[in-house]
C-alpha cells in the first residue's frame, strides 16, 4: 500500500459506546448462535460452569461447536488445541491487518482491545480505518457488545437445554454441525475453495479411517493449507505485469 | 487424552482459551517482525476453511441418514441463500421431520 496510513487515535470511553451502539444491532443475532451452543454443550455433557467459562474465556463459536465434538469423558488434548488453533488462525490475519493502526497506539490498548477481537467488530474496524477514520473503540465496544450477547444466549440456551428432554427427536442434535457446514459455505466462493473443500474432506475421511483417532481434524487441515499454499488467493493484474516487464 | 469432569475441563477451556488468546495477539506481534507474506496468508484462509470440513467428516461418515440429510439441506439453503440462520432452521427442521417420518 502507497498510501499514508490514517492517524489512530488512543482509546476514549465515547469511541467505545460509539463502537457498542454501532454493533449491537448485528450482535442480537449472536444470540442466536449462543445459544445453540448453550444447548449442544448440555446436550454433550458439559457443566453449566464449564459451558459459561467456555464462552466467556475462549469467545470463539465455530472453536467451541469444534471442541464439542470432539468432548468426551476424555478429551484428545492436542487435536483440540490444533483445531482450536486452526480454526481461529483466520484472528492472526484479522489482527495483522490492523497492524499499521494498532502499532500506533501504546502496547496495553493494544492488546487490550485484541482480547475482544472477533469476526464483525474487526470488518467494521478495519473499513473506519482504510476509509480514514480510525477508531479503536469500534473495536473494543463492539467486541463487547458481541461478548455480552454471546454470553447472555449461551446462558439462556443452557437453560432450555436442560428443559429438553429428548433433543435427537427434534433435530437438535445437529446444531452443531449444521452451524459448522454453515460457517464453511459462508465467505467467498470460488473453484480455488471448492479444490480446497475436496481434498480437506479426502484427507480428512482417509485419516478417520485409517489414521488413529482423531487425527483427522489436523490431516484434513494440513491437506487443504497445502492447496492454498499452492494455489494462491488472488492473482493481482499488476504483478502479472510486473512480471512481463 | 485429558479428563473432562469438572476441574479438569475447566484446565481444558483454559488450555484453549490460551491458543485462542495466541491467535487473537499473534497476528500483531508476527507483524511487528515480519509481515506476513501472500503465500502464508494463503495457506492460513485455506486451513481455516479446511479445518471446519474434516471436523464434519465423522458425522457425515458415521451420522444416520437422518442427519446427512440435515447437512444437505443446510449446504443447499446456505449456498441459495447465502445466510446461516436459515440454513441451520432448515437442516435442524430436515432432521427432526425425517425421524418423525421416517
Amino acid at each position: 500500500m502507497s498510501t499514508a496510513v490514517s492517524v489512530m487515535p488512543g482509546l476514549t470511553l465515547a469511541g467505545i459506546g460509539q463502537g457498542f451502539w454501532r454493533l449491537l444491532p448485528l450482535s442480537l443475532f449472536v444470540i442466536v448462535f449462543g445459544l445453540a451452543y448453550g444447548l449442544a454443550a448440555v446436550q454433550t455433557g458439559l457443566t453449566p460452569v464449564q459451558t459459561v467459562f467456555m464462552s466467556l474465556t475462549v469467545f470463539a463459536g465455530t472453536a467451541q461447536f469444534a471442541a464439542l465434538e470432539l468432548w468426551g469423558p476424555q478429551i484428545p488434548i492436542v487435536p483440540l488445541l490444533i483445531t482450536t488453533f486452526a480454526i481461529n488462525a483466520r484472528h492472526l490475519l484479522m489482527g495483522a491487518s490492523l497492524y499499521p493502526w494498532l502499532k500506533q497506539v501504546p502496547a496495553t490498548q493494544r492488546y487490550g482491545s485484541l482480547l475482544v477481537l472477533s469476526d464483525a467488530n474487526w470488518a467494521m474496524t478495519l473499513n473506519d480505518c482504510q476509509n480514514g477514520k480510525p477508531n479503536l473503540g469500534m473495536l473494543v465496544g463492539g467486541g463487547i457488545a458481541i461478548w455480552l450477547t454471546w454470553m447472555g444466549g449461551t446462558i439462556l440456551g443452557m437453560t432450555f437445554g436442560n428443559l429438553i428432554a429428548d433433543p435427537t427427536r427434534f433435530g437438535l442434535d445437529m446444531v452443531m454441525g449444521c452451524f459448522l457446514l454453515s460457517m464453511v459455505f459462508g465467505g467467498r466462493r470460488s473453484w480455488r475453495l471448492v479444490l480446497i473443500w475436496c481434498v480437506a474432506a479426502l484427507t480428512g475421511w482417509l485419516a478417520y479411517r485409517y489414521l488413529p483417532d482423531n487425527t483427522h481434524v489436523v490431516a484434513g487441515a494440513v491437506g487443504g493449507g497445502l492447496v492454498g499454499l499452492f494455489w494462491l488467493e488472488r492473482k493481482p493484474a499488476a504483478r502479472a505485469m510486473e512480471n512481463e516487464a | 487424552m485429558m479428563a473432562t469432569d469438572g476441574m479438569n475441563g475447566l484446565i481444558v477451556i483454559a488450555l484453549m482459551a490460551a491458543v485462542s488468546l495466541l491467535a487473537r495477539f499473534g497476528g500483531v506481534l508476527v507483524m511487528a517482525v515480519v509481515p506476513i507474506n501472500q503465500r502464508v496468508e494463503s495457506f492460513i484462509n485455506a486451513m481455516s476453511a479446511s479445518v471446519l470440513v474434516a471436523v464434519l467428516v465423522p458425522v457425515a461418515v458415521e451420522g444416520d441418514l437422518a442427519a446427512r440429510m440435515a447437512l444437505l439441506a443446510t449446504a443447499v439453503v446456505m449456498l441459495v441463500m447465502r445466510r446461516p440462520m436459515p440454513a441451520i432452521a432448515a437442516g435442524i427442521a430436515v432432521a427432526a421431520g425425517w425421524r418423525y417420518l421416517m
